[in-house]
Order: structure tokens, then sequence, then C-alpha cells
């Protein structure tokens, strides 16, 4: 990352630190000289977006500690008292809540950004893969966190997704007691849980580190997919965009502060106000919203170890994503193709995430079904087999010429003579 | 330093260099093994092994809840009408044909004597969690009139026998005695 700066220390406090310590020429080469695409679009805004709303959790999230008490005696009527008597208690306890939906609606976007122009494919696979892993710890901190207040949904959420590992034979009754930490959820439960989703952020920012530095490593992938090939190609990340995405953080705030000041509730589920009885299951128990899909997959299947498989490989088969797409053009707007299975994808995760919602009986169960094959199709036999069937439309020459070309004005011979020179 | 050849004999460094590296895995073995066993049940969640009920005034038809373990045990005097219609069930139509009875051996099949308490056929004591995931099922409910578990569904019939839906097992029968005519310990 460092590599990519031009940095010469002028003052004697500089020399003296970069001779020690190259710190300055680390953040300029990383997120000040470092060489962007110039035809980035705002979908690549997202990234930017989620660094802000991580930031955002963790701060809300310590000064939340300071007011919370992991017991089951006490939890429930902790977070209650956060709510009514600390001051801005509720502000702060509503942007952390609402916060974690923003987290995974932006990470959703940032995903099908990847899925779309192919930014998972060499020479960024570990970026890809990171990015993979990122999602999975986020899912957990979000389950866990969820877990915190103690209330109906979180003592129910917490028993049906840990007894999923009941599912794995022969040591799977263990495991579930060695993550409870007893005969059923707990107290036990409660404290590790705390103690892991404070944990997990930490983690999520050292693999968020790797990730950006894999990326900076390759160069950002762009729309067009072709890679920078002279300096026409390339802005600097500063000015150019560190202002589009803060712009972009900027009107990502409004829809946030729109849920956590008018909605506050509105993605939570009433009965998270009960609290906690281990002796009654609330009549309909649903996941929160972002794991719907992954819920109607796990209910897709009429079968217990098979439907936590099904449930786990939806996830799994994006580590293996890039070695799926037989593709060799990148970006899906060259691709025909790929461009219609990707919206008929799209629209059937979004499907999932309705029928994961939906009571588990008839044409629900038959649709999860449908939906459920077609989601691993897609990468199973789609991806694979669409690039040798796929005639993909011609690439541009390079970023500036896809660029100049559309509605710039000038003649496209006088613009895409620079690097033809 | 030269390297080794596959004709030659493995010399007193390699035995050093396997011997320093296996015991320093099970070094690393033991010192992580306290990290993860801090995590199962303590000595105190351990302590709450058995419980006594009183039944006496639990009549026919009736059922009460009690807690063992952190868990919901449903305890329930069955009908005469319940207990045939367990009784009539063929083993073959089970999709679970095992007890689940931790009283009795564990290939015990699935009947109805096996299921309810020995001697005393009309009581049925066992574990309210559905085998699926967890949920507590609902009594009086579902098509087999037994219990119903609203989360995934999952229907058990008088004798606490799984017969449709996800759920795997039968409703587990934890250890259990009469101890007097109207007590019962579980544990």
């Amino acid at each position: 990352m460092a590599g990519h700066s031009n940095y010469v220390p002028q003052s004697a406090a500089a020399k003296w630190l970069e001779s020690r310590l190259p710190v300055i020429s680390l953040v300029r080469g990383s997120f000040v000289d470092f060489p962007t695409p110039k035809n980035l679009n705002y979908w690549w805004t997202f990234g930017g977006i989620l660094f802000f709303v991580l930031i955002a959790q963790i701060i809300t999230g310590i000064v939340l500690v300071m007011h919370y008490t992991p017991s089951t005696d006490a939890a429930f009527n902790s977070v209650e008292h956060i709510m009514r008597d600390v001051n801005f208690g509720w502000m702060l306890r509503y942007l952390h809540s609402n916060g974690a939906s923003m987290f995974f609606i932006a990470v959703y976007i940032h995903i099908f950004r990847g899925l779309y122009y192919g930014s998972y494919k060499a020479p960024r696979e570990i970026s890809w893969i990171l990015g993979v892993i990122i999602f999975l710890i986020m899912m957990g901190t979000a389950f866990m966190g969820y877990v915190l207040p103690w209330g109906q949904m979180s003592f129910w959420g917490a028993t049906v997704i840990t007894n999923l590992f009941s599912a794995i034979p022969l040591v799977g009754e263990s495991i579930v007691t060695w993550l409870w930490g007893g005969f059923a959820v707990d107290n036990p439960t409660l404290n590790r849980f705390f103690s892991l989703h404070y944990l997990l952020p930490f983690m999520i920012v050292g693999v968020v580190i790797l990730h950006v530095w894999a990326f900076h490593t390759t160069g950002n992938n762009n729309p067009t997919g072709v890679q920078p090939k002279t300096k026409q190609d390339t802005l600097p990340f500063h000015p150019y965009y560190t202002m589009k995405d803060l712009f972009a953080i900027v009107v990502f705030m409004i829809l946030f502060a729109y849920f956590a000041f008018y909605l506050p509730n509105y993605m939570g589920h009433p009965d998270n106000y009960i609290e906690a009885d281990p002796l009654v299951t609330p009549a309909h128990i649903v996941p929160e919203w972002y794991f719907l899909p992954f819920y109607a997959i796990l209910r897709a299947v009429p079968d217990k170890l098979g439907g936590v498989i099904a449930m786990f490989g939806s996830i799994a088969v994006l580590f293996i994503l890039p070695w799926l797409d037989t593709s060799k053009v990148r970006s899906g707007a060259y691709r025909p193709m790929f461009k219609q299975f990707f919206w008929i994808f799209a629209g059937v995760c979004v499907a999932l995430g309705y029928l994961g919602a939906m009571p588990a009986e008839g044409w629900y169960v038959i649709f999860s079904r449908i939906f459920t094959v077609y989601y691993f199709a897609h990468f199973l036999i789609i991806l694979p087999m669409l690039g040798f069937l796929e005639k993909p439309l011609p690439l541009p020459a390079s970023i500036s010429e896809s660029v100049l070309k559309g509605g710039s004005g000038k003649p496209s011979g006088a613009a895409a003579a620079p690097e033809t020179k | 330093m030269a390297h080794n050849t596959d004709a030659e004999e493995p010399n007193r460094r390699d035995f050093l260099y396997i011997a320093t590296g296996a015991m320093g895995v099970v070094g690393a073995g033991a010192l992580a093994w306290p990290f993860i066993d801090q995590m199962n049940p303590d000595a105190s969640a351990l302590a709450l092994a058995s419980i006594e009920v009183d039944v006496s005034a639990v009549e026919e038809g009736q059922s009460i809840t009690v807690k063992w373990r952190g868990k919901p045990v449903f305890i329930r005097n069955r009908t005469e009408t319940e207990v045939t219609e367990a009784k009539d069930v063929p083993i073959a139509d089970l999709p679970d044909r095992l007890a689940r009875n931790a009283n009795l051996p564990v290939d015990a099949e699935a009947t109805d004597p096996n299921r309810g308490v020995k001697d005393k056929e009309n009581w049925l004591v066992q574990v309210g969690i559905c085998t699926h995931l967890g949920c507590v099922p609902i009594g009086d409910a579902g098509d087999f009139g037994g219990w119903f578990c609203p989360c995934h569904g999952s229907h058990y019939d008088t004798a606490g026998r799984i017969r449709k839906g996800p759920a795997p097992e039968n409703l587990l029968i934890p250890p259990l005695e009469f101890v007097s005519d109207s007590t019962i310990k579980i544990g």
C-alpha cells in the first residue's frame, strides 16, 4: 500500500518519524495518493459507508456497555433503564439497534455490487474471501447482540440458533451444552455472548484492514472490469473518492437517522419487549430481517441435518465462487446473459427473505424449496456454464476510453488518442 | 547443511526437532483445554440435577409444566381416550421408532407402554423441548391431539411421539420414578 505514495517528508519532525516508522507514507499511499480507477460509480461508495457504520456501531456499543448489566436478572431492566433514565440512552440504543440493520443493508448492496461487476474474480479472490469472512463474523456479532436485551425473541432466537449445532451427528448435543454452559440458554450463555459481542467487532476491524490491503495490492475493480493501464485511467483517492464517499455517507446518514428517529422499532419485533421466559415460546418466532433468506433455506429442507447443511452451504458456496464463475470477462455490464441471471438471482434472494418471514406451511414451503434449489443452481450450474455458452460484448480498450466515449461531447477518436500514443 | 536424501537415516537433529515440536503441541493443547472447558456447565448448573414434584392435584386430562435443569418438563395425566389412541398407532407409522425414554434401554421401541410411566400408563412425563430446534411445544394442539411446536410446525401425538414435521425424535423422557403415590422424582 505504501508503495503508491509519492510523499517525501519535508519537516525535520516528519523525516525523523518516517525513518523510524513510515506511517505517514503508509496512510498517504493507501488513502491519499492511492491510484483509484476514475470510473467508479456510486455502488462503490458502500465500502466507505460500511466503514462508517462499523465505527458508529463500535462507538455507540462502547457507551451502551457503560449502562448495561449482563445478567439474566438485570439485563432486560438495564435496557429499559438505558431507554428511560440514561441521558440520551434512548438515542444511543436506537442508533445501535438500527445501526445493525443499516450495516446489513449496506453489506448486501456491497456484496451484490461485487457479484455484478465480478469483483471476486482473479486477482481479487483473497479480498472476496476475506469479505465473506467479515460477513460471517458480522452475522455472529449481530446474533449475539440481539440476545443481550434478554427479551422473548432474544431468548428463543438464541435457543433455536444454538440448537442448529445439535444436528451434528454424535457430538452435536455436547457442543450445544458447551455453547450454553448449562442444559438450556441461561445466565452463562448471556455472559459469554456479551463477552464475544464486545470482542468480534474488533476482529471485524482487523479483517477489514486485510480486506482493504488485498484490493489495494491488486488495485480496485471498476464498472468496466478492465484493469487500469495508464495514469489516465486513475485518480488519486483524495480528494476525488474521499469526497464522493463522504457525500454518499451523508446521504446514507439520512436513511439511518430516518429509521433511528422516526421508525426505531420498525425492523424489530414487539415480542422482544417481553422479558425472556424459558417456559413459553412465542407463537411465531422469526429472526431479524437480515437473516430471513438463510432461515428460509433452513426450513425448506424437511430434515434437521439437511436444513442446517443447506443453510451453512448457502454461505460456504460464496467462498468458492471465484472458481465457479468460468467467464473471462469480469464486469456484468459486458455479459448479456449473466446480467439477466444476476437479476433473477437477486429476485430469488429477496423472495427467500419474504418466505423466511412467512409461516412454514403450504405454498410457502413449496416456493422456499424451489428458490433454495435455484440459489444453489445459480452458483453451481448456471455460473460455470455461462462462461462457455455466453458471447460477451466487446470490452473497451481502457477505462479512459469507456468514460470518454459516452456523452462527453468530444469526438471519441480525439478522446481515445492519449492512451493510443 | 546437507539435506537428507531418502537413503539416509534420520539423524539426531531430526529427532530433536520432532520431539521439541511434539512437546510444544502437547503443551499448547494442555494449556488450551482450561480455556475450552470453562465454557462447559459449571458445578452450580450440575447441582440442579433432580427435583420432586407433587402431582396429586393434577386431574385426568390436565397437565402441569415444571422446570428441571432450566428446561420445561410436561407432566400430563392422560385421559383413557388419549392412551387408547396412542396404543392403536402401529410402530411402522412412526418417524422415530425409539422410545427415547431415559428409564429404558436405548433401543426400546416407541410403544405407548414404553412412553408412559411404568405401571401408571395414564401419566406421561417428558422434557417439553421440541427435538427440532428447542422451542417449547403447545399442549392439546396439532393434528394428532398431542403437542404442536409453533416454530417450525412439528406435530407430536398423545404419547409425545413425533408424527409430522421437521423434528427428528420423539420428546425426551427424563429419568423419573414415583417416590410415593402422588410424588414424582425427576432426574
